[in-house]
């Protein structure tokens, strides 16, 4: 099955935007992402091939739209609450803490 | 940039995405399913100890060992092993010669693939829906706009790349280079060179 993802040959998306010097991590969460996924495939909460497939099935404007760490982030809470390792119920209310909002 | 555009949503350590990666690990370092010193571990990881000096170092052995340069291109994985960089999650590994009749270029069209053992990670441009999409259509014209003109008589080649399969490009000693030891060769050898999407300059 194809999709947005596979972007071989696919026309109009305009020239390639290069970074002098560019850092390893733009942003500190980013860091924290990749190593929290990886962290989950090597305890086997998650395998390789179903963490990009979890990202391959991002809706596709939304796919377009992100960031590539945020494509690991929403890649990652997918799986997690598909397996039931978190809850959405329980990862709302510690967004809302951590941003002290009331729940 | 996965698509080469921004949002401010995202930027800044209060951002929501970044709140969203905290409550994340805090609830996985809540349930016990992962260590800080761990977390931190694999960062240092991969922001300090994999990058392109490793490759460089690999590329400057192939130019001064011949015998080594045909194990390189026969079993790349072992060959890379053999120099203590080691596949992150089992990747195999192959390596590509440019030479004057054939320019290897590296692309990973469905997401970003890349040798981490030898590179690192990617730039992200290497990431972009630019450059996924059009080294596989055109990949004389992204080389254009890298810089790199490549002769008509030139084949190039264009390698995708996958989470088993990952490709790393060895490219052509420059002239003026032959009093040069392996580790000042090294210090001439750069990540698009290795990409393949630039040539290794000559000294000045």
């Amino acid at each position: 099955m194809n999709g947005v993802h596979d972007m071989g040959g696919m026309h109009g998306l305009g020239v390639i935007v290069r970074e002098e010097d560019e850092p390893v991590f733009h942003e500190e969460w980013e860091g924290r992402m990749l190593a929290l996924a990886h962290a989950m495939m090597a305890g086997f909460c998650f395998k390789l091939d179903e963490f990009r497939h979890a990202m391959e099935r991002i809706e596709p404007s939304h796919y377009l739209r992100s960031s590539y760490y945020e494509r690991w982030l929403e890649g990652t809470i997918t799986l997690l609450l598909e397996k039931g390792v978190i809850t959405q119920k329980e990862f709302d209310a510690r967004l809302d803490d951590l941003a002290g909002r009331k729940g | 940039m996965g698509s080469g555009m921004s949002s401010n949503a995202i930027r800044g350590p209060d951002s929501e995405t970044a709140l969203r990666v905290k409550a994340l690990e805090s609830l996985l370092l809540e349930k016990g399913l992962i260590e800080t010193a761990a977390i931190d571990e694999l960062i240092e990881l991969f922001e300090n100890r994999l990058g392109p000096w490793n490759g460089a170092k690999v590329v400057a052995r192939a130019w001064t060992d011949p015998d080594y340069k045909t194990r390189l291109l026969q079993d790349g994985t072992a060959a890379i092993a053999e120099m203590g960089f080691e596949a992150v999650q089992g990747e195999e590994m192959v390596v590509v010669e440019n030479t004057a009749d054939v320019h290897n270029i590296v692309v990973c069209t469905l997401c970003s693939c890349f040798p981490w053992a030898t590179l690192g990670l990617p730039p992200v441009w290497y990431k972009s829906a630019p450059y996924r999409a059009r080294t596989a259509s055109d990949p004389r014209g992204v080389l254009r706009e890298f810089g790199t003109e490549i002769s008509e008589d030139t084949k190039v080649r264009v390698w995708d790349s996958n989470a088993e399969l990952r490709y790393m490009v060895l490219p052509e000693r420059p002239a003026g280079t032959e009093r040069l030891d392996e580790t000042a060769l090294a210090e001439l050898v750069t990540r698009d060179s290795m990409i393949g999407v630039s040539k290794v300059a000559r000294p000045d």
